[in-house]
């Protein structure tokens, strides 16, 4: 295990990916080569780019990948698609537009399944954030499906979230209102060659108005931009405006750094993760216990037949477990 | 538990992926992961994509009658960098007498036209075994 850390910090992508699989597959200790990475992390951009499937995305981080490349900067991307609830199988589809980068060595894309857990948002995907940066990536690229309320998790993992809408979408502007547009940094209105974009552009201009992203105590705000970005029908035109778009996401980064706000999202994000690594070796070994020992059955067996109540249940739990 | 998984990438000059969707389908069916590439990658960019997906199993389909050229390649490619133990297999209108190439060069199996997209999960779930 150690090995493979020591492979992904020197820029093993074969190892990288390994470890990346380990997390997801919960490959017992897979935390012990976490550990060693985790002062290799923390100094990467991670961008985190979601909206509804088929709004163009994938596309997009393609393009986007290709103005950072300009800049010489190296860009990870870890793009996540919905694992099937009723096999547990998933078809992972992001690559198909990012192909040309494929032997870029200072690109490297891994897809993840949701495998199930909520927000959309594959649950080892905050570690393989981690994993990415350790290997040296200076953007981190995360791209997510869904939409609406659940996709809100994203922020625990993202520097600069961007909401990428389409127009024609109709009501469903009104169903992503609720939740995405409190996340979002920046606003993109993708295949703005459609019908409605002006529309979509006007709604949204409002929306950006209102909300005001960051936290009020801070002097400088940030005012949501709405960039739209040409159709992919027009080559020079979309890379034009994803360039413009490059150009706005790391005016956000600069705008955190200035405004203190970084730091207050990487305690954030910090913690989450320890409530996650708390919940791992706390609360997990308790259950494993009581589940394999059978007593989680008879509990709820106990509960079934009304004898106890949950709390006074959780209460000896705790007692037996817990040492102050 | 590990999951296994799978690319799937239709080298080549011909356009047709509707019979690698269908594939992609019945994989994820079978509960796989599968990593779907659309078609005309070259086979460095599906050597590199397998190693940064970390797959068990390459699956090339191919139509235009390069594949005695181009699986091989593929395979040559993952032992290059080290990743030998990622299984290739190929499928497509493959003529009798190509396969001993392809075995030899490192293919392990190999499915024609009419074979059982079922037999095909069974092959896999046989034959590739993701060490823990
Ligand atoms: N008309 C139009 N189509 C686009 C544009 N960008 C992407 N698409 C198409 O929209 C479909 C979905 O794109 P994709 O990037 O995979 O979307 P994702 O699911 O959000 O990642 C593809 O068929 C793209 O070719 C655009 O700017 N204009
Ligand atoms: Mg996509």
């Amino acid at each position: 295990m150690e090995e493979l850390s020591k492979r992904v910090l020197a820029g093993d992508i074969r190892a990288a990916s390994r470890l990346i699989r380990n997390l997801e597959d919960q490959i017992p200790d897979t935390y012990v080569a976490i550990k060693e990475l985790f002062t290799a992390t923390g100094n990467s951009h991670i961008v985190g780019i979601t909206g509804a499937p088929g709004a163009g995305k994938s596309t997009l981080i393609d393009e986007l990948i290709a103005a950072y490349r300009k800049k010489e900067k190296t860009v990870g991307v870890l793009a996540v698609d919905p694992t099937s609830p009723f096999t547990g199988g998933a078809i992972l589809g992001d690559r198909i537009r990012m192909l040309r980068h494929a032997e870029d060595s200072g690109v490297f894309v891994r897809s993840l399944a949701t495998r199930g857990s909520m927000g959309g948002l594959s649950k080892a995907v905050g570690e393989a954030i981690h994993v990415v940066e350790a290997s040296g990536k200076e953007k981190v690229i995360v791209e997510t499906c869904g939409v609406g309320q659940q996709e809100v998790d994203i922020i625990n993992h993202a520097h600069t979230v961007v909401v990428v809408l389409v127009p024609g979408m109709g009501d469903d502007v009104q169903a992503i209102k609720a939740g995405l547009m409190e996340i979002a940094d920046i606003f993109v209105i993708n295949k703005a060659d459609r019908d409605g974009a002006n529309k979509l552009y006007q709604e949204l201009l409002n929306i950006a108005s209102l909300s005001r992203n960051g936290d009020t105590a801070s002097s400088e705000q940030w005012t949501i931009p709405v960039m739209k970005v040409e159709s992919i029908a027009e080559p020079l035109k979309f890379a034009e405006s994803v360039n413009l778009l490059c150009d706005k996401i790391e005016e956000h980064y600069q705008y955190l750094v200035k405004s203190k706000l970084l730091s207050n999202r990487l305690r954030r994000k910090t913690t989450a993760e320890l409530n996650e690594a708390l919940w791992g070796s706390i609360l997990q070994p308790i259950l494993q216990e009581l589940n394999d020992g059978g007593e989680m059955e008879s509990m709820v067996e106990k509960l079934v037949n009304k004898e106890i109540d949950p709390y006074t249940l959780a209460e000896q739990v705790a007692q037996r477990y817990v040492k102050k | 538990m590990r999951k296994i998984r799978v690319l799937l990438a239709k080298p080549g000059l011909d356009g047709h992926d509707r019979g690698a969707k269908v594939l992609a389908r019945c994989f994820r069916d079978a509960g796989f992961e599968v990593i779907y590439t659309g078609c005309h990658q070259t086979s460095e960019q599906i050597a590199a994509i397998a190693i940064q997906e970390d797959v068990d199993l390459v699956g090339l389909s191919c139509l235009s009658g390069a594949h005695k050229y181009l699986f091989p390649e593929v395979a040559r490619l993952l032992q290059e960098r080290d990743a030998e133990d990622i299984i290739v297999i190929g499928g497509g209108i493959i003529p009798e007498q190509d396969m001993p190439a392809l075995y030899e060069a490192g293919l392990k199996a190999i499915f024609t036209p009419g074979t059982k997209l079922d037999a095909i999960v069974e092959w896999i779930n046989t034959n590739v075994k993701p060490e823990a």
